[in-house]
């Protein structure tokens, strides 16, 4: 009963949308009061019967409902009650539910957050948001019903892949899903903007923190799938680049690039055309996102069982959302006028070699990540592609950038000279020559890779930090910060996070010590100067599983550091193994070790044993990176009411685009 | 120029730039890190280089894990059910890897035939079947049809 009525809702959600889809953006074209007028009710009904479907089938997995297949197929009546919440979008069918969940969510939020925003531009937003999800309902309903019932009905569930019963990983989806669907509310004011014509400073000021905001979640989502498969053992460490991975990363480097995009088109009303693209990109990159992860034609590590055919569904709503906005751009963009005029050494220009490296790097990791399947279609045969052609084109395309965000963050819009900037960014460069120089004294052996990779990333903080210092002028330092507004702090952490990012990635590559070695109970390794001792394993039954414990105890000079217990266990019902690091995280670095398999009757285990040196700067410069975008997206400016000051024109009367 | 033409100059010539490098870094790292999968059936055939590293993939036979010693050296056999490849790998085997299983194994053929791996891949999910080795398996039923 509450599967069907889940459906219902589902199906009166569908409707709603097709009506969302259609009505307001006809109304704003008419200037129709009432059509327009149906737009906000219209998202909030949406979102009403999305949630219920949403609902129940969160309510069939409490209540072991197992004649509902999918919750047959992903539940167990054995299984934790966080794991049955997570496992609502453990699979296909309710992952994409979820993906509507949040769409839904994102339409109702801009309704509530966009009181500033003119009627007739909310209803287009609306409108084009409420496509989005009728094709994403549509997907749902004909191709992947979460509610379809299973006859017979079966007693017991065939459980949640093991894999996915894990904290982190249960939150990972909603975080990136956040991310990816919430490009789409970007997309949806750029769209919108490109049919009135209305591509001015405003629409820019409107858009920046939608897309700052769901790039955070998008930072934090990539963030916590790196650490999950730092500690889930054969998943090829913190990042790996693989396809599925590459499919959340395109659209993290798009966005970053469309943030910047954002702000210098916003403050200086350049870059009008080419920020629109950005916001179709980012967009088209994560429905291509979605498409590599759900249809499986490319080879991953991280894929899922998955089905051509759904595949198919994707890549048609793919083309016509990226076939119909560059149609749309194609015929606009010409009449679009950006302010002319900066010079090169400007903020402008530093923002446009962020832009052109970001892009440049997105198109190269999109290359990589295709290629295999143009060889694959051209009949050449499978090949895959491995991550040192990544790292080969990451890196040299990535140390400028970090060096020019460095020297754009101090730079003044619109026209700056080297002369002035000369002396901060001798001090700053002589100091982070310095810093980074001393800094690989400190470790084991000296790295001139982790010199310069320490100048880089301090380079990236010193300056984030002088800028901040700047603002504080001598004499009333606490009142020049306090009144620094909310989007210069965030731009200061996020930077920031760029350098511990950075030092994390480096330091971790080079400094990490890794042994794989067979252990009888007693014996002892040293790592480093670190001492690993392996005491045996246990046997220990889990909720729906059974686990073989292993101890390990780490010690320095005599003195016990840490206790670790990596684990080993078996899902009953799926008879899947698993393996669970045993890991004591640190500032500097974690003690890390994991158990392989048993080698003989005697007790000798195939054990790992790590030292991951500064392995939590990685994720500690990625939540930095976040917190600043959420604080940047908070900025008192975006709430209030936009006054149309003097140099901007107009944009009711004065539209910025003929055509 | 006027400012604006000079900008546009600017823009462009950045691009060109920047795509250039890009795309010849691009290039010359896909030469050099394209992996090529080869099936048992292409390896027994000769199609699959002999110094150089590519992926082979298939089943692992039943009753063909083999430990030697008692450290991580693991020898194992892979087929695409008609034709068999030895395997030998030291070092840890993913959590998945069993008998029966679909595997991929990066590596080099030595002189003996036998292809040392440096890296072993199996999939999450035990329905799943790497669609390398789907697609060598389908090859290989259809050539023992003829």
């Amino acid at each position: 009963m509450i599967a069907e009525l889940g459906l219902l809702a589902l199906i009166i959600a569908f409707c709603t949308a097709v009506v969302l889809g259609i009505v307001p953006l006809y109304g704003s074209t008419q200037r129709h009061s009432i059509c327009i007028a149906v737009a906000r009710p219209a998202a909030w009904v949406q979102l009403v019967f999305v949630s219920i479907a949403y609902g129940c089938l969160t309510y069939a997995f409490l209540d072991n409902d197992f004649s509902v297949s999918y919750v047959a197929h992903n539940s167990n009546s054995k299984l934790p009650l966080l794991y049955k919440i997570s496992g609502v979008w453990g699979a296909h069918e309710g992952s994409l539910l979820l993906w509507v969940l949040i769409l839904s969510g994102w339409t109702g939020a801009v309704t509530i957050f966009s009181r500033t925003v003119p009627e007739e531009m909310i209803a287009k937003v609306l409108g084009i948001l409420g496509l989005v999800s009728t094709g994403f309902l549509s997907f749902i309903l004909f191709t992947s019903n979460p509610f379809a019932r299973q006859f017979p009905p079966v007693t017991e569930g065939r459980d949640l892949n093991p894999l996915l019963q894990d904290p982190g990983l249960a939150i990972h989806p909603p975080m990136l899903y956040l991310g990816y669907v919430g490009f789409s509310v970007v997309f949806a004011f750029a769209i919108a903007a490109l049919i009135t014509g209305r591509l001015d400073m405003a629409w820019a000021r409107w858009s920046r923190p939608w897309t700052t905001t769901a790039w955070s979640f998008l930072t934090v989502g990539i963030a916590l799938g790196s650490w999950w498969a730092y500690y889930e053992l054969g998943w090829g460490g913190w990042w790996f680049w693989d396809p599925v991975e590459n499919a959340s990363f395109m659209p993290w480097l798009m966005g970053t690039a469309l943030i910047h995009s954002l702000a210098a088109t916003e403050k200086r009303g350049v870059f009008k055309a080419w920020t629109v693209l950005l916001a179709v990109f980012a967009f088209s990159l994560s429905l291509l996102g979605t498409f590599l992860v759900r249809s499986g034609v490319l080879t991953s590590v991280h894929a899922f069982a998955s089905d051509p055919e759904r595949g198919l569904f994707i890549l048609i709503f793919l083309i016509i959302v990226v076939g119909g906005s560059l149609t749309l751009y194609a015929w606009r963009a010409p009449g679009i006028r950006s302010v002319p005029g900066f010079n090169p050494v400007s903020r402008e220009g530093a923002l446009l070699i962020n832009n052109v490296l970001l892009v440049t790097t997105t198109a190269t990791v999109l290359l990589g990540t295709l290629y295999p399947l143009f060889i694959d279609a051209l009949g050449l045969g499978k090949i895959s592609v491995g991550p040192p052609y990544f790292n080969t084109i990451f890196i040299p395309l990535t140390v400028p950038l970090v060096i020019a965000m460095g020297f754009g963050a101090l730079c003044r819009w619109k026209k700056d000279t080297f002369a002035r900037l000369r002396a901060d960014l001798s001090i700053l460069l002589l100091a982070s020559l310095v810093a980074g120089g001393i800094w690989p004294l400190a470790m084991n052996h000296y790295s001139f890779a982790a010199a310069s990779a320490g100048t880089l990333g301090c380079w990236a903080v010193f300056t984030a930090v002088r800028g901040l210092w700047i603002r504080a002028t001598p004499g009333r330092r606490w009142r020049g910060l306090v009144q620094t507004p909310r989007s210069y702090w965030g731009m200061t952490l996020a930077h920031s996070g760029i350098g511990i990012f950075v030092i994390g990635v480096a330091f971790t590559t080079i400094y990490s010590m890794e042994k794989d070695l067979s252990m009888a109970p007693g014996d002892r390794i040293s790592v480093g100067r670190y001492e690993y001792q392996f005491d045996g394993v246990q046997n220990l039954p889990g909720p729906n599983y059974v686990a073989q414990t292993g101890t390990v105890i780490v010690s320095r000079d005599g003195r016990t550091m840490a206790r670790l217990s990596p684990q080993r266990r078996r899902y009953l019902v799926q008879q899947m193994p698993m393996t669970e690091a045993g890991i004591q995280a640190g500032f500097w670095g974690d003690f890390y070790v994991s158990l392989g398999e048993r080698l003989d009757d005697s007790g000798r285990w195939a054990v790992r044993v790590h030292y991951k040196a500064f392995i939590r700067w990685i994720w500690l410069g990625a939540l930095l990176m976040a917190a600043g975008g959420l604080l940047a997206a908070s900025d008192r400016r975006y709430r209030t009411v936009v006054r149309l000051p003097t140099r901007e024109p107009a944009p009711q009367t004065a539209p910025d685009l003929t055509g | 120029m006027t400012p604006l033409r000079r900008q546009r100059f600017i823009l462009v010539g950045l691009l060109v730039l920047g795509v250039s490098i890009a795309l010849g870094l691009a290039l010359l790292a896909l030469r050099e890190n394209i992996n090529l999968f080869f099936s048992p059936t292409q390896v027994k055939a000769g199609e699959a280089p002999q110094q150089a590293s590519f992926r082979l993939g298939g089943m692992v036979v039943e009753g063909s894990v083999q430990r030697p010693d008692a450290d991580l050296s693991v020898e194992f056999v892979l087929t695409d059910t008609v034709e068999q490849v030895t395997v030998t790998y030291k070092g840890f085997l993913p959590d998945l890897f069993r008998e029966g299983q679909g595997i991929v194994a990066q590596g080099m053929l030595n002189s003996n035939g036998i292809f040392e791996a440096k890296q072993v891949l199996a999939k999450h999910d035990e329905n799943y079947m790497p669609p390398e080795v789907a697609d060598a398996l389908k090859k290989a039923k259809e050539m023992g049809l003829k």
